[in-house]
């Protein structure tokens, strides 16, 4: 069952690839501005033996993790904070609800005066963006605590902090988890918009290079690099989310008693 | 129920609080990238009268209910089709994973090549953002069709559009609206980079303006605008949604309260 769902999703790449290589080659679309498949790879393969190339790699890569964990722990923080202190949930409600949807972009003009091409306004486009998406889930997961355990708890005589641990924290943790892998996502959405329009060094300013000096193979192979790229965080997240997960019931699945 | 009065100071007492520290903050700014709060909001009425709001807001927000709608129309149709058949959903899975994978604004570039600058690649570029979150979630919740209610609707001799309309499309609902949210955050950025590539109106193309020529006062109430923007879709989208899926938040509500 699993080895015939993957030759078939083998045959529908195989068919999209080759999809790519027909359509310009029977001049269906302008080889100029959608070059075949066969041109797009061998514009991959020059573009990795180039030093430059690895080099933007590493930049969107360091902008990615580095905003991407200063979000996590900001928000894993600041949600727990949150929904522990009296009152504090409620009184930030309405904020929360409020600056959630100001799209980042917004801020690209800011970003641009305060760092220039800096890895700092990568960073503030990044953490903006995928802080609420960690601190949203953490809020939703706290939420979700069973009255009974914690009730449990404080008449065992746990203190906040052992509460957190051991209550809050495991029955938050799904949650956090997928907050991490929404924002894992938006975070590289961002690094790679960031260096598309600031011009912050990494694989977004190569592509606008590659656009306006009409290299078009180039662009199409960078694309699919940021879109492999993508590929690689999503399965990595969702590693990460089995391994933290594994005792719990949504991963391990119904045991047999 | 609380008194209303006591509901009202939670909601109001942290922005109060927010915007009187910036106002406070910032009133004896000289920092010309950090103007005073009174300077800005002194600067918003002047630079948002009708004429802006016609000439930049308007178009920008056609064009994101332009797009938005054909990413819906288009997700929602092929999601119906490839989450229907096991085989065919086996073929695509790949690349649409892929697909998705790709960070939307990398197809400003690409679609500039095709469509040239026009209000055309900017649509189309919102679309191309925004259809693969709707699409992939339609597939889910297709696939993920109650069977005992498929199996019902059929030996009643619900088929065709009827059984698409209130069974598939309605058992799926709830998860092609997680769809739509996240591609309505995606829309608003594509429209936003979509016009500060190339674009001789429009609200990105009005805020880069305004930083390039440092005005910027200026430019922080295009930020403002935009951070009003987003709310306000998102306050729109939350009516429709819970409109139209009061009967499931209504299930859930029951089904929490009796375990």
């Amino acid at each position: 069952m699993r080895g015939a769902n993957a030759a078939l999703g083998a045959a529908g790449l195989a068919a999209f690839l080759a999809l790519g290589e027909a359509v310009p080659r029977l001049g269906l679309v302008k080889e100029a501005y959608f070059p075949p498949t066969s041109r797009i790879a061998d514009a991959l393969g020059q573009e990795v033996t180039e030093h430059a190339f690895w080099t933007a790699l590493g930049d969107t890569l360091t902008g990615w993790a580095l905003g991407l964990a200063i979000a996590i722990g900001a928000g894993v923080v600041v949600g727990l904070l949150v929904s522990v202190v009296p009152y504090l949930r409620e009184v930030t409600a309405s904020t929360i609800e409020f600056l959630r949807p100001i799209p980042s972009v917004a801020l690209i003009p800011l970003a641009v005066l305060l760092y220039g091409t800096e890895l700092r306004s990568v960073l503030l486009l990044v953490v903006y963006a995928s802080f609420w998406q960690v601190l949203v889930q953490v809020l939703y997961g706290v939420q979700d605590v069973d009255p009974v355990a914690e009730e449990t708890a404080r008449s065992y005589g746990l203190g906040p902090w052992a509460r957190v641990r051991h209550v809050l924290w495991p029955t938050a943790l799904p949650y956090v988890m997928t907050g991490v892998r929404l924002a894992a996502a938006v975070a590289l959405i961002l690094a790679v918009t960031a260096e598309l329009v600031i011009g912050a060094p990494g694989l977004g300013a190569r592509i606008a290079v590659a656009e306006s000096s009409q290299a078009v193979p180039d662009m199409y192979a960078l694309v699919v690099v940021t879109g492999l790229l993508g590929l690689l965080i999503n399965v990595g997240a969702r590693t990460v989310e089995r391994r933290a997960l594994a005792w719990h019931q949504s991963v391990r699945g119904e045991v047999a008693v | 129920m609380r008194p209303f009065l006591l509901r009202l100071f939670f909601v109001v007492a942290l922005p109060a609080l927010l915007v009187a520290l910036w106002w406070l903050a910032s009133d004896g700014s000289t920092n010309v990238y950090w103007p005073p709060l009174r300077t800005i909001l002194r600067t918003f009425p002047d630079v948002w009268t009708s004429e802006r709001l016609r000439s930049d807001l308007v178009p920008s927000v056609l064009r994101l209910l332009a797009g938005y709608a054909a990413a819906a129309v288009v997700g929602v149709a092929l999601g119906t089709v490839i989450g229907s058949y096991r085989r065919v959903r086996a073929v695509c899975e790949p690349v649409l994973e892929f697909l998705r994978a790709l960070p939307p604004p990398v197809l400003v570039p690409v679609i500039m090549l095709f469509a040239g600058i026009g209000d055309t690649m900017k649509i189309a570029v919102i679309a191309s953002g925004c259809v693969w979150p709707i699409l992939l979630n339609t597939v889910e919740g297709v696939r993920a069709v109650d069977s005992v209610m498929a199996e019902t609707a059929r030996s009643y001799g619900i088929t065709g559009m009827a059984r698409l309309r209130s069974v598939v499309l309605r058992a799926a609902s709830p998860q092609i609206f997680a769809g739509l949210r996240q591609a309505l955050s995606i829309g608003i950025i594509l429209m936003v980079i979509s016009e500060m590539f190339a674009a001789s109106n429009g609200l990105g193309f009005t805020i880069v303006q305004f930083q390039r020529s440092f005005a910027i006062p200026d430019m922080w109430t295009g930020i403002l605008v935009l951070g009003l923007l987003g709310f306000l879709l998102s306050v729109v989208f939350r009516l429709v949604e819970r409109r139209v899926l009061g009967w499931y938040h209504g299930l859930r509500a029951v089904s929490r309260r009796s375990p």
